[in-house]
C-alpha cells in the first residue's frame, strides 16, 4: 500500500474519525487523547450459512459515494460463493420452514430488537453512502418497522389465504400454503438497508431460505445486517448475503438448479428478459419488484408473502352417516 | 412405565390392578417462592397509576393450598368502576384511538416480551395464588398468556386484511370480566384483540385471584402504554355489576358461568352494548373401540384433571363404546393411582388445590349427589394434605345420561363415564346438553374424526387430542356455552365495528 493509498483511506473515514472523537468528548474523555488513538476499520466480509467469510475467490472492489470517497473494500463474490450460498440455504430449508410460524415471528422481532439496538451505525453507514441524517434515520427506523410488521404476519398470513373447500363430495378438503424453498434475491439496488429488509423479511417470514445479493453500490448495511441476523437466533443459512456486481452474478442466480424463486428489483428489461428465460430451466418462480417504493406503505403487504409460496390442497374422507346429532 | 410393562407381561387377567405404594416415591421438588414479589396490598390500577379505593376497602387474597393470606386487594365499589370507564373513555378519546396502529402493536409486543421476561415470576404468583400446579402455570399458563399478546399485536396494523371489503372501527371502551380457573391467561385473553383493535379496556380480575392480573399492570405500566388504555380493578360481584351497567362501557367481555352469563344478556338488553359471553360446559370425550387406547387414556386424564377439572371445556363427560369400556375404565383408575395430588408449588404436581372453599364446597356436593343417583364412585387412595382445599380425582361409573353429574358443570376434578354402541347414539348422547363449548373424538379412524366433528355441537372439537388452545385458534361456544370467538382471526371481531 504506498503513502497515497493510506492518505485516501484517512479521507474516506475522515467523517467516521469526528463521529467518534465526538462521542469521546460527550463522555467527558479528554479530546486529545481521542484524536490520537487510531480507527479500527470494519472488514465487510459475505454472509454464508451463518459465517462471515470473504469471497472465496479473493477478488475485492471499493465502491465509492458521490463524493468519490472509498466506502471499504467489499467482497466481489462470485458464481462458487452463490453456489456455495446454496447449499447452505437449502440445507437450513426443513429446519426454518418446519419451525413454528410462531417461533418465526418471533425470531423477526428478535432481528428488529437487534437492529434498533445498532441503529446508530447503520445511520452513519447511511449518511456515508450519500444520506441526509434525518433520511438515514428514516430509512433505519422504516426498516425495524418492516420487520416488525413481518414479524406480525408470520402466523397470521396462512389465516388469509388458506381455505377450507366445500366440495360436492363427501371429503374435508382445504388448502394451505407453504413456503416454495431457496429464493435468490437481487435486492433493491436504489438504497442500502431498507430495500434490502423489505425483500428478505417476507420470504423468510413464509419459512423459506434465500440468498441476497446486496446493493453494489452501497453495500455496507447489507453486510452489517448479516451481523443483526447472526445475533437473532436466526438459524445459519436462511439467510445467506453476498456482496458483488448483479452484472455478473444474476445469470447465476436465476441458472441455479437448486433454486425454487427468484426475485428482481431493477428496471432493466434486458435483465428481465434473461431472468425470464432462464427461469424456465426448472421452471423457477420469479418475482419482479420493479415498481415498489419501498418507503411507502406500498413497500409492505402480505401478498409479498404469497409471492413465494406454494398452495398445498389436502384431501382426506369423511364417513357420511346420516343420522341423529343435526337436529340439536 | 417400566413398572407396567413388567406387570402387564405376567399379567393373569386383563384388569390386574396396579401397585403403587411399592413403587419409589418422588422427593419434593417445590418452586422458590422468593423469585416473586407480592405487596402486602394493592390499590386499582385507574388511569396508568395506583389509586386508593373510594370504597376504601380491602378484602384478602388467599393461598388455597393453606389457606395462608397471600395479600390483600381493594374493592372496587360503582364510583371506583366509573372513575376506572372515566380513565378509559378519556384514553380512548384522547389518545388510543388517534395513534398510528404499527405504534399501538409495538406497545403491545412490548407487553409481550416484558411478560416473557417475568415469566418465572408470574408462573408462581399464579400457583400462589390460584392453587394450580407450577408446571401448568410455568408450561402453559404463563406462556400462553404472553403469546397471546405477541399475536395480537402483530393483527392491529393489519385489520384491513382480516375483513376484506370493509373498514373496521373499533368499539370504544370494554369492560371485561374474567375468571378465576386461568386468571392471568383470561387477562390476556380479554386484553389483548381488545387493545389491539383500539378499544381500551377496565379488566376486574376474579375475587379469588386478583394477584397475576395486578402483576400485569405493573407490566403494563413498566411498558409505558399509555395511561387509561388498560385499568385493572379489583372486587366481586357488585363490582362486576357495576362494570356491566355503566351507561359509557361499549362492549362487555364475560368468562364465567353460563347463569351469570345470562344475567348479563339481560342487564344490557335495553342498551346497545355489545357482548361476548364464554361460559360453561360439560364437554363430551368419545373414546371409539378402535383408538390408541393408551393415548386416549392420557387424553382423557388430561381432559378433565388439567387444573383440577377447573375448565370450561374439561372433558367431563367420558363416553367410551361398549367392547372397550372394561379396558379404558380400567386403565383409567391406574392412571387415577399415579397422579400426584399436594402442593401446587412442587414441580412433581399433577393436581394442585382446589381454588376456594366453595368451589370445594360444590364439587363434594355434586359427589354426593353422583353416588345417591346410583353411579359408582371411584377415587384415588392418594394423601391429601391436611391444610388447604383438596379433593381426590374422581371418577363415576354406571352413570345414566339423565343423571345430574352427566348434565351439570361441576367444575372440579369429577370425571362421568357413560357407553354407547354405535356413532347415532354416541352423537345424539353427546349433543344432548345445553352446552356445547368443547368436545373429543378419539378413534384411528380419519374419515370418522371428520364425520364426528361434522356433527357435533360444540366451538372446539378435539380429535386424538384435548385441551389445546392458541392464540392462532378460534375459542368459543356454541348454545349455552356462551357467543362470540376469542382466539385467532375471528377473536379480532368481537371489538370491531365492519362499516362499509
Amino acid at each position: 500500500m504506498t503513502i497515497c493509498e493510506i492518505c485516501e483511506l484517512k479521507n474516506n473515514y475522515g467523517k467516521n474519525d469526528k463521529k467518534s472523537s465526538l462521542k469521546v468528548s460527550e463522555n467527558g474523555l479528554e479530546n486529545k487523547t481521542s484524536s490520537k488513538r487510531l480507527e479500527v476499520l470494519k472488514t465487510y466480509k459475505i454472509y454464508i450459512g451463518g459465517q462471515f467469510p470473504r469471497t472465496e475467490s479473493g477478488r475485492y472492489y471499493f465502491p465509492t459515494n458521490a463524493a468519490g470517497k472509498k466506502l471499504a473494500n467489499v467482497c466481489l463474490s462470485s458464481r462458487k460463493d452463490f453456489r456455495d450460498a446454496v447449499v447452505k440455504a437449502r440445507g437450513a430449508v426443513s429446519g426454518w420452514s418446519g419451525r413454528s410460524a410462531f417461533n418465526r415471528s418471533q425470531i423477526l422481532y428478535r432481528m428488529a430488537e437487534m437492529l434498533e439496538g445498532r441503529k446508530a451505525q447503520f445511520i452513519e453507514e447511511l449518511i456515508l453512502q450519500d444520506g441526509t441524517k434525518a433520511k438515514a434515520e428514516k430509512e433505519v427506523n422504516l426498516a425495524i418497522d418492516r420487520l416488525i410488521y413481518y414479524a406480525g404476519w408470520c402466523d397470521k398470513f396462512q389465516q388469509l389465504f388458506s381455505a377450507v373447500n366445500p366440495v360436492a363430495t363427501s371429503h374435508f378438503n382445504f388448502s394451505v400454503p407453504e413456503p416454495t424453498g431457496v429464493v435468490s434475491i437481487i435486492a433493491p439496488q436504489g438504497d442500502s438497508l431498507l430495500g434490502l429488509v423489505s425483500v428478505i423479511a417476507p420470504v423468510i417470514a413464509g419459512g423459506n431460505t434465500c440468498i441476497v445479493l446486496a446493493s453494489e453500490t452501497k453495500p455496507l448495511c447489507g453486510v452489517t445486517f448479516a451481523e443483526v441476523l447472526n445475533s437473532s437466533d436466526l438459524p445459519g443459512g436462511v439467510v445467506n448475503i453476498l456482496t458483488g456486481k448483479p452484472s455478473e452474478l444474476t445469470s447465476w442466480f436465476v441458472d441455479h438448479m437448486d433454486v425454487n424463486a427468484t426475485i428482481y428489483c431493477e428496471k432493466d428489461s434486458e435483465t428481465k428478459k434473461m431472468i425470464r428465460e432462464k427461469s424456465a430451466t426448472n421452471l423457477k418462480r420469479i418475482t419482479f419488484y420493479d415498481k415498489i417504493n419501498w418507503t411507502t406503505e406500498e413497500g409492505q403487504s402480505p401478498y409479498f408473502i404469497m409471492d413465494t409460496q406454494e398452495i398445498k390442497t389436502t384431501w382426506h374422507p369423511v364417513e357420511n352417516i346420516a343420522g341423529a346429532g343435526g337436529g340439536y | 412405565m417400566a413398572v407396567t410393562k413388567k406387570k402387564t407381561a405376567t399379567k393373569k387377567s386383563n384388569t390386574i390392578k396396579l401397585k403403587f405404594d411399592t413403587s419409589w416415591t418422588y422427593a419434593p421438588a417445590p418452586e422458590s417462592k422468593s423469585a416473586a414479589t407480592i405487596n402486602k396490598q394493592y390499590d386499582l390500577f385507574i388511569n396508568g397509576e395506583w389509586q386508593k379505593p373510594l370504597s376504601k376497602k380491602y378484602f384478602d387474597t388467599i393461598n388455597p393450598a393453606n389457606e395462608e393470606k397471600l395479600s390483600e386487594v381493594a374493592d372496587a365499589n360503582a364510583a371506583d368502576v366509573d372513575k376506572a370507564v372515566k380513565a378509559a373513555t378519556n384514553a380512548y378519546e384522547k389518545s388510543w384511538k388517534k395513534m398510528p396502529a404499527k405504534e399501538r402493536a409495538k406497545y403491545i409486543f412490548r407487553i409481550a416480551r416484558i411478560m416473557q421476561e417475568k415469566a418465572r415470576e408470574l408462573a408462581i404468583i399464579e400457583s400462589l395464588d390460584g392453587g394450580k400446579p407450577i408446571k401448568e402455570s410455568r408450561d402453559f399458563d404463563v406462556p400462553t398468556a404472553a403469546n397471546h399478546f405477541f399475536y395480537y399485536a402483530g393483527w392491529a396494523d393489519k385489520l384491513e386484511y382480516a375483513f376484506p371489503n370493509r373498514t373496521t372501527e373499533p368499539l370504544g371502551v370494554a369492560a371485561q370480566i374474567i375468571p378465576w380457573n386461568f386468571p392471568l391467561l383470561m387477562a390476556a385473553w380479554k386484553i389483548a384483540p381488545a387493545i389491539a383493535t383500539g378499544n381500551t379496556v377496565v379488566l376486574k380480575s376474579a375475587e379469588t385471584t386478583p394477584l397475576t392480573a395486578l402483576k400485569l399492570a405493573e407490566i403494563i405500566q413498566e411498558a409505558d402504554l399509555p395511561p387509561g388504555v388498560v385499568n385493572i380493578i379489583t372486587g366481586a360481584g357488585a363490582t362486576g355489576a357495576a362494570m356491566v351497567n355503566h351507561p359509557d362501557v361499549n362492549k362487555i367481555a364475560f368468562t364465567g358461568s353460563t347463569d351469570v352469563g345470562k344475567i348479563i344478556q339481560r342487564a344490557i338488553a335495553s342498551t346497545d352494548k355489545k357482548a361476548t359471553l364464554e361460559l360453561g360446559g360439560k364437554a363430551a370425550n368419545i373414546i371409539f373401540e378402535d383408538a390408541a387406547i393408551d393415548q386416549a387414556v392420557e387424553g382423557v386424564i388430561n381432559g378433565i384433571f388439567f387444573n383440577q377439572g377447573h375448565v370450561c371445556c374439561a372433558g367431563s363427560r367420558l363416553y367410551v363404546q361398549e367392547s372397550v369400556a372394561k379396558e379404558v375404565i380400567r386403565k383409567l383408575k391406574d392412571r387415577l393411582e399415579s397422579l400426584i395430588v399436594g402442593d401446587p408449588m412442587d414441580k412433581n404436581t399433577d393436581i394442585g388445590a382446589i381454588n376456594s372453599k366453595s368451589q370445594l364446597d360444590i364439587i363434594n356436593k355434586y359427589i354426593g349427589i353422583g353416588k345417591k343417583e346410583g353411579a359408582e364412585m371411584y377415587q384415588s387412595s392418594c394423601r391429601l394434605p391436611s391444610k388447604g382445599f383438596f379433593c381426590r380425582p374422581t371418577l363415576f361409573t354406571n352413570v345414566a345420561q339423565s343423571n345430574r353429574i352427566a348434565q351439570e358443570e361441576i367444575f372440579g376434578p369429577v370425571l362421568a363415564i357413560l357407553t354407547f354402541r354405535t356413532e347415532d347414539e354416541v352423537i345424539e348422547k353427546a349433543n344432548n346438553s345445553p352446552y356445547g363449548l368443547s368436545a373429543g373424538v378419539w378413534t384411528d379412524k380419519g374419515s370418522k374424526i371428520f364425520n364426528m366433528t361434522k356433527r357435533m355441537k360444540a366451538g372446539v372439537v378435539w380429535a386424538n387430542t384435548f385441551n389445546k388452545f392458541d392464540p392462532t385458534s378460534p375459542f368459543g361456544g356454541y348454545k349455552e356455552s356462551g357467543f362470540g370467538r376469542e382466539g385467532g382471526l375471528h377473536g379480532l371481531l368481537p371489538y370491531l365495528n365492519l362499516k362499509n
